[in-house]
Parts: structure tokens; sequence; C-alpha cells
């Protein structure tokens, strides 16, 4: 969105209303966020739509919590833009503080004011509405989060897993536009966390509220949003649907986070592509363009798409074996020196020291990098 | 009395969870909590709207810095006026080293036996089967509640040629006992009433010490004593140091116990000259103190740097004392005997023998002293939370050098003792500023600038305990950054205000030096009567005062051990 959205304004909106899947609540453009010499967010640009969960995924210290406190107002960028509904509400000069923005926040400890009860804490942002309508509006929240017989408990008297109800049903009160997320589950338990993400996405999509959620735990991130953003060093290094972004990462980073991965280095050629596996079939391979042939590749193959059988005239050895229980995670050294993973439920036993073949068992197909390089190049 | 408590290392600061992601480099302006505070570094950025104090804030801190100030920035102007020269040969006179050698003398005298006292209660209360054990930490802790110069009386009437004691051994024959004068009554009545700070804070260490590191040791072929001395012992010595310090300030600057034990210590000179019109000699003393006193505290704010933060205590068995348990039982009873019993014995018998039969003595005691003790108390609680607001949050919330110095400057209180700070706005009443010399208000002055760290130093830590992820929901909830204060923050700072200004208010009621040199003609308060009391040789006429000073001094007990958790157990 530039000027001349701005100019066609409500012919724009009006053309967005009868798509609104389209429709961008939340535009960061070009933003960058230094502290001190170091620059923690660079050049990063992203767009939410109406009514998605969108999450922001990567390592600690990737400036995913700090893109937040962006959006919140909590931080001044130190270049770009950031608009809200189409309005600028950081950049060019102009900075709208946090309170006028219509964002609301989950903060990753919860932050719950710790002298007003839980029904006090989800009226705070209500101060201007009328007595009756804010009664009904803590009462409607309350209920949508599930928690209407603690309403008169104070913080200190509720669960993690409840007081992460009171945070949510408290931001999401004033109707914000959008809600942003930081980290909120790393303060639970694993079981409750799971059981708290689904909880959170049924409550997000029945309040139909826009969503930036940020988490390091893939896991999360798969399950929960409908779009995933994968942050590096402060950029954003591949955005999209869950499933697109774990099957066809576009740069090893990406790939390597999402799961296992190994690469296994082939020549592409008329047919297919021959690695230490053997010959793989061009139709196997995730748009391999015939340009191609002669050159050198990297498949990507996670643990799960590899299957080892025991073969005393195969291409591998067993290296080593990590049980987890229901599966065991095995790392294959081949004749070619390369290792790669492969997983197995319980029933099958291989030890270290044992000759193997491996075949390629996924149904889907291989992602591939071009040698040495770290991402994609355009296909 | 308990002002360096209310500072002391065992208090909780809210440190904000230091897991977070390290992508919240430490901004500029990064606050949340103060270095000497934490050893670990802590990444939360503040607010915008934090970011840079406000200009209204900063100036009314400066303000209050530089008021506090006057007093000592006069007494320096003041020794300058005395002319190099003459200074030097004053400070060169025999009595002046001799002064200097007596307080050097007193401090480590006190100082050692606080320690040699202090550490075996706390181990005792703490690591074994002593019976009675929470009994005895708090008889053990309850010293800390008599004002020193309300015990030094005491011991002074008990232990005289013909004092209590004498005649309650006469029928023994027994007929005369040593006075107790000197250094070694001073060192004996300081030590009884300031050995609690070295217990409190190695209590507090030991409790927090993971007791499996002392297992690990015994595992390792250790004794019991060499556990000791090789496992906890570098595990306590921050907090024994940190007690030990706050024992020498003590006594450094206490005026009340060498008055009465006419031992002539810094405070007791810069009194006597004082009143003799020496006012030359007595300045030069004062700073000379002063410089003794920010020597200390130059010590202990390094000690403070290393103060450890201490991992999860687990409580395990304890130390089987066996056939020691006699003397344990011995020592802790002979020092809460000697350090509790005593006044209140003395005291307890005035009272008595002055109602029945040298009754008028009792009976001029009047309400009036009380009421105008509460009333000056009061006043100077509200000045100093009014002056301890804005240095607090400054302090609070921001790193830069102006705060720290402007927080440091409403300091003086700790570094400078009442005598001098009494001394020191004599002065500047009497030289620049007549209209208020030998009123309220010049007493209130003084009170503030003695106390305001009470208040500073509650607040601020009330401050620091609220997470600033608070007020920034609250932004996000549609609050302005005053409206965010108002609703968050201020509500939840407010029983650290209330808990400093009820300290300030319980330390002024006993405050002895400043009262002594300021209070107008004819205000009498409590503590005058005490001392007038002292002076004259009327002691019956202490009893009334000294008892209302010392459960005045009780309840500012009970409002520490309230705000800091001090548990028992």
């Amino acid at each position: 969105m530039s000027d001349n959205t701005m100019v066609n304004d409500t012919r724009a909106r009006a053309a967005q209303k009868s798509t609104p899947a389209t429709e961008s609540v939340l535009e960061i453009d070009d933003v960058s966020k230094r502290f001190g010499d170091e620059t923690v967010i660079e050049n990063l640009s992203l767009s939410v739509e109406d009514g998605e969960i969108l999450t922001l995924l990567g390592p600690s210290g990737c400036g995913k919590t700090t893109t937040l406190r962006l959006v919140a107002g909590l931080e001044r960028p130190d270049g770009g833009e950031i608009r809200l509904d189409g309005d600028v509400v950081s950049g060019n000069g102009s900075f709208r503080s946090p309170e006028e923005r219509g964002v609301g926040v989950v903060f990753q400890e919860f932050a719950l004011f710790p002298h007003l009860t839980a029904g006090e804490n989800v009226a705070f942002g209500l101060k201007e509405w009328d007595d009756d309508e804010r009664e009904a509006r803590v009462t409607e929240l309350l209920e949508l989060v599930g928690l209407s017989a603690q309403r008169d408990s104070y913080p200190d008297e509720l669960s993690g897993g409840q007081q992460q109800r009171v945070a949510l049903a408290r931001s999401l009160a004033p109707e914000p536009d959008v809600l942003l997320l930081d980290e909120p589950f790393s303060n639970l338990d694993v079981d409750l966390r799971v059981r708290m993400r689904e909880e959170v996405r049924r409550i997000l999509k029945e309040a139909g509220v826009t969503a930036v959620s940020v988490t390091h735990d893939q896991e999360e991130a798969m399950s929960m949003s409908d779009r995933v953003a994968v942050v590096n060093a402060g950029r954003i290094e591949q955005i999209g649907r869950p499933e697109q972004v774990f099957q066809h990462p576009e740069s090893r980073f990406v790939a390597s986070f999402l799961g296992h991965a190994s690469f296994l280095s082939g020549t592409v050629g008329h047919d297919g592509v021959s690695t230490a596996l053997g010959e793989i079939p061009r139709e196997r391979i995730h748009g391999l363009a015939p340009e191609y042939e002669g050159s050198a590749i990297e498949l990507l193959v996670r643990p799960d798409d590899l299957e080892a059988t025991p073969n005393p005239d195969g291409s591998g050895v067993v290296a080593s074996r990590r049980y987890l229980g229901p599966t065991a995670l095995y790392e294959i050294e081949l004749d070619s020196g390369e290792t790669v993973s492969c997983m197995h439920n319980h029933d099958v036993r291989l030890d270290r020291g044992d000759r193997v073949s491996l075949s390629l068992a996924a149904a889907h197909d291989l992602s591939w990098f071009p040698e040495g390089a770290e991402t994609v190049v355009d296909r | 009395m308990i002002r360096q408590l209310a500072d002391s290392p065992t208090r909780r600061i809210y440190t904000p969870n230091i897991q977070m992601d390290a992508e919240h480099a430490p901004g500029p302006d990064d606050t949340a909590s103060d270095a000497t505070e934490s050893t670990q570094s802590v990444d939360s950025a503040e607010s915008l709207a934090e970011s840079t104090p406000r200009l209204g804030v900063s100036l009314a801190a400066a303000t209050v810095a530089a008021l506090v100030l006057l007093p000592l920035i006069w007494l320096v102007r003041l020794a300058f006026d005395v002319g190099l020269s003459e200074a030097l040969a004053l400070s060169l006179r025999p009595q002046t080293l001799e002064v200097f050698a007596n307080s050097a003398a007193l401090v480590v005298a006190v100082t050692a036996a606080s320690i040699l006292v202090g550490v075996p209660l706390a181990y005792l209360t703490v690591r074994t089967d002593l019976p009675f054990r929470r009994f005895w930490t708090v008889a053990v802790s309850l010293p800390l509640v008599i004002p020193s110069y309300i015990g030094a009386f005491a011991f002074v009437t008990a232990f005289g040629p013909q004092g209590a004691l004498q005649r309650l051994l006469e029928p023994l024959g027994v007929q005369s006992l040593p006075r107790l004068y000197g250094l070694g009554g001073a060192t004996l009545v300081l030590t009884l009433y300031t050995y609690p700070y070295v217990y409190i804070t190695t209590r507090a260490a030991l409790k927090s010490m993971d007791t499996t590191l002392v297992e690990a040791a015994r595992t390792l072929r250790h004794t019991r004593w060499e556990a000791f001395r090789r496992v906890t012992l570098p595990q306590i010595r921050p907090a024994v140091a940190a007690g030990s310090l706050l024992v020498a300030l003590y006594t450094l600057s206490d005026f009340g116990t060498p008055a009465i034990m006419r031992f002539d210590a810094f405070t007791r000179v810069i009194f006597v000259e004082f009143n003799a019109f020496g006012r030359d000699f007595a300045a030069l003393l004062s700073l000379q103190l002063v410089a003794v006193t920010l020597l200390i505290l130059a010590a202990e704010s390094r000690i403070r740097g290393d103060e450890q933060v201490y991992g999860g205590g687990r409580a395990t068995d304890r130390v089987r004392l066996g056939r020691w348990k006699l003397p344990a039982l011995g020592l802790c009873g002979s020092v809460a005997g000697l350090a509790l019993v005593v006044p209140l014995a003395v005291l307890g018998t005035w009272f008595f023998r002055g109602a029945s039969d040298v009754g008028s003595e009792t009976l001029a005691f009047d309400i009036s002293y009380v009421l105008n003790s509460v009333g000056v108390a009061a006043a100077t609680a509200a000045v100093a939370a009014v002056f301890a607001f804005p240095v607090a949050y400054i302090a609070a919330h921001h790193r830069g050098k102006v705060a720290t110095l402007t927080e440091r400057a409403t300091y003086v209180g700790y570094a400078v003792p009442g005598v001098v700070i009494g001394l020191a706005l004599v002065y500047l009443g009497t030289s620049y500023a007549q209209p208020i010399y030998q009123t309220l208000y010049l007493l209130v002055f003084a009170y503030v600038v003695r106390f305001l760290p009470q208040a500073v130093g509650s607040l601020r830590a009330s401050f620091l305990r609220v997470d600033p992820k608070l007020p920034e929901a609250a932004r996000t909830l549609g609050r302005t950054p005053s409206g965010a204060f108002r609703s968050v923050t201020l509500p939840l700072v407010a029983p650290g205000l209330f808990g400093g200004m009820a300290l300030v208010f319980l330390t002024t009621m006993k405050e002895l030096p400043a009262t002594l040199f300021l209070a107008p003609t004819g205000f009498e308060t409590l503590v005058t009567r005490v001392w007038s009391a002292y002076s004259q040789g009327y002691f019956g006429r202490a009893a009334v005062p000294a008892l209302i000073l010392l459960a005045v001094s009780g309840l500012s007990m009970l409002v520490i051990v309230s705000q800091e958790g001090y548990d028992v157990k």
C-alpha cells in the first residue's frame, strides 16, 4: 500500500470488503531497529491479513519480540514504516503512542495487575465504556475463556493456564484491531502448553481477531498459525503456510530450524539426480528445471523420508542410535562420506556398526539447494 | 538505630525475568535494575515514555539533592574559613589524634566483638538442633529495638559503684562495683545493641545457602568443622562483612553511648567542643568524622557489589549439639539477658519506685512530650515522603550518571552522623537562616536530611518490584503514561511508600543528637526528657519516656519485619 491507496481510500476499502481475505490489517514496511551499535531488525517487511493468525518463528535473539514491541508502540523504529488499517502509526517522523493504536498485547509473563482481580484486569482497558456495557463485556470475555467462576480471584490465586486466559481476555476486551502475543506459552509446563495452544487458537478464531504471535517453538508455530514467518538475525527468511514452509524451505536455515534436516549431494542428470542413494527420478524433485542438467545440487532429506534396511552389501553404516521412545533416530554414515539421519519406529532395531542400505520412503517431492548456496535462488 | 537495616542485604528486589530473549539487547537507557543490586544483567527495555527522565521529575529530584547536601557544603565552607595553617595545627593537636585513636579502637573492638557474638548465634539458630530455636531467633534479634543511648544509660546506672547491681549483691558482701565508663563500657554496650546487624545478615545467608554443598563436602571426607571452614564460611563471608560494616558505621556515628560512657570518641568531643564554644575545632572534627565514615561506606559498597545470589535453600537435617547444648543455651541466654533484661529491669525499677516513693519525679512527665514527639515525627515523615518520591522514581527507572548522583546525594543521612548534621545546621541557622533558627522547621529539616534515605530506599525498592511490563500493558490497554502511572504503578508502590513513612516517623521519634542541637528552647520531647534526666541525675524521670521510646522502637522493628518478610522459622 502506498500513496495511491491513500488517495483511493474508499474505493480500495470497498474493493477489499468484497475479498476480505486480502485486506491487510497490519503492514510493516522496511523497518529497522538498533539498540546502540547493534542492529536488531534490518529492513523487515511483513503484512498481516484480516483475521489471520501469523507467527514469527525464530531462535532467541533474532528480533521477533522487538518486532512485536515496535508494532505495539513500545519501541520506536529507526527506519521504515508501520501501518495499522492503512494508517501510518510509526515512521516518517510520526509516532502514535501505544494507547492510541488499538493493539492488544499478551505479555510473556502475562503482566497481570497484581492489585486487581481477574474481572478488574479484564475491565482495565474499558474505562471509557458505560458501566453496564463494561460489565457485560467482562462477563462475555470471561465466558469466552471459561473463567466466569474466577472473576473475583486475584492473579496470584490463579493457575498458570488461568492467568494466561485472563491475560488473553484482558487484551481482547477493548476489541483491538490486532492482537500481539509474546511467547504466550513459554511460562506454562509442557502438557498445559499443548492444551492452551488449541484453546487459544479456538478463542482467537471465535473472536475473529487478527493475531501476531512470537515463538521459538516450531511445533507451536506449526499448530497454531495460519501462516508462519521464519525470522533469522533480524530479517524474515521465509513466510508461508506451515506445510509449505516445512516442506519447501527456501533456505538452509529454515530447513534446519524446522525439524531435523540432512543434505545429500547429487548431480542432475537427464532423467534424475544421481546421489549416494542411487538415482532419484526427476519427478520426485520439487521444481527442478531442465536448465539445471549437469549441475551439482543438494537434496533436503528429513529423517522420515528415508528408510534403512539391514543389508551386508548396503552403502552405509549405522553410526549412532538415539532412542526417543516411540521412535529411534539413526545416523547413517554413507560410503560417500556424507551423514544422513533416518527415523524408524520402535519395531525396527539396528545396532551401531550394522551395514544398511537406504531407500527413499517419502511420498512427497524433495526440496533442493544449489550446491553450497544458502538459499534457493529463483526457480 | 535501625536505619541501615532497612537497606540490608536481605531485601528482595523484583528482577524481571532473566531468561528472556537476548534480543532485548540492553538499550542505552535500559532500566529495571541497578547494577549494585543484582549481579545479573537485566534486559528489559523500558517503555518509551520513560526512556528519558521527564524534566519535571528530574528537576524535583535535583532540588531535593541540593537541599539535603546544603548542611554538608556549609560545613566544608566553615572548615575553610578556619584557614589552612590553623586547620593543620588543630588537626595535629594531640587531642585530635587521641580522639581519632579512641574512635578507631572503639570501632575495631565493637566490630570484632559483634562478629564473635553474631556469627555463632546465627549458626546456632539456623543450623543446629538448639532447643527453642524460634524463641532464641526473636530474643537475640530484639536488642536492635533498644536505642543504644537507653541501653548505655541503663548499664551505667546498673553497674556503677553503688548501682542497682551492687545493691542487689550487697548482702553477699560486695561493697563496690567498677564503673563501666570508658572504652570497655562503650564496647560492651555498643556490641550488645549492634551485633544483631551481623546476626541478621549472617542468618539470612545461612538460611539461603544450599546445604547440599555441606553434604557434598562431608562425603568428600571433610569433618563438620572443615566443611564449615571450607564451604560454609566462604559462602557467608559477604553477608558477615556487610553486617560488620553496618556495625562499624553505627559505632562511629553513635552519639549517645560514648557521651554517656564518657568516652572521648569523635561524636562526644564534637558535642563537648560545641558547647564550650570551640566551634572551629568542632567543625574540623566533624569533617574528619565524615571522612572516616565515607571510607567505611566505600568499603561497604564494594562488599555489596560482590553480593551473592544465593542458591535455593533446603532445610536438611540439623547439626546435633549433643553435650554442647548447655553451653549453647548459655550463650544465647546471657547475650539476650544482658541486652534485654538489664535495661528493662532498670527502667521497670525506676518506674515502680518512681510511682511509689519519689512520685513527684515521675509525675513530672507530661503528655505534651509525647504530642511534641509525635508531631515533629509526623511532619518529618510527610516531608520525607514528598522529597523521596522524585528521587526514588528517577533512581529506579534510570541508570544515567545524573540519576545515580541524585540518589547518592540524598544518602548524606547515611554518611553524615547526626551530631554533624546538627552542628552544621546550627551554624547555617545562626548565620544565614536566622528566621528559622530555633524553630521546628529547622529541626524537621534536620530529621529529613538524616532519615530521607529510609524513605528513598523503601520507595525505590517498591518501584523496582513493579514489573516494567505492567505499565506497558496499561499503555496497550489505552492509558496515557501518566494514567498508567496512576492506575498501576502508584497502587503497587503505595505499601512501600507508607512503610518508608512509618520508618521515618518511628526513627525520628528516638533521634538524639540532632534533637539536642536543634530543638527550640522549651520544646520538650521524649528524647530530650530522657537526656535531661540523665544529665541532671534524675534517673526516675527517664523511666516513662524511655519506656515509650522502647515501644516506638519495637514498632519500627515490626514495620521492617513486615516489609522484609523476615521469617522466624
